[in-house]
């Protein structure tokens, strides 16, 4: 899992039927000091992280279990809302 | 997941029998401000997406969670066509 924090959302309407009631964020991932490191991406979001918020998320075929028995077919998925971070450097 | 640009088709004859009648666009990764500067990529579209519209596309393992892609040969694709992005930065 990496640590990132949620920049903003998109709007598809034609989209993946998969999709349907997933909301969709722009994430930027973050050094444990906050600092933006790498491309921003978009992540399926379960949790029901805001805009803002500091998150983890995880990549691979794994973003889409939470959603089960739905198959999401997401490659990125925000699995939790961090409240704090300890040790940040 | 990431955002992209379609750019171009791709026209392919002799392929891999699980891919016959599959529509494979060009697409060109782009960051959320618009600005497209990523590498180019092959896409099997599921959505209708045309060249010049924003897409969503879902890379690796995932993309045969796609609808209609299940034990396709495919590492990219796109499942949504953009209407809006949102950006809070």
């Amino acid at each position: 899992m990496q640590l990132a924090r949620v920049v903003g959302d998109i709007v598809t309407t034609h989209k993946d039927p998969g999709y349907a009631g997933v909301s969709l964020l722009i994430i930027q991932p973050i050094t444990s000091a906050g600092k933006p490191v790498g491309r921003a991406l978009i992540a399926a979001d379960a949790v029901g992280a805001g805009v803002g918020e500091t998150v983890f998320f995880v990549r691979g075929k794994e973003a889409g279990f939470p959603f089960a028995p739905v198959e999401v077919p997401a490659d990125a998925g925000i699995v939790g809302i961090v409240d704090v971070v300890d040790g940040g450097v | 997941m990431i955002l992209a640009k379609i750019v171009g088709t791709v026209v392919a004859t002799r392929k891999d029998p699980r891919l016959v009648s599959t529509k494979l666009l060009i697409a060109r990764a782009m960051d959320p401000h618009g600005k497209v500067d990523g590498n180019y990529l092959v896409a099997v579209d599921t959505v209708e997406a045309g060249i010049g519209e924003t897409v969503l596309i879902v890379s690796g393992s995932s993309a045969r969670m796609a609808s209609g892609l299940k034990d396709c040969p495919v590492d990219a694709a796109i499942v949504g066509i953009v209407d809006a992005i949102e950006l809070n930065e």
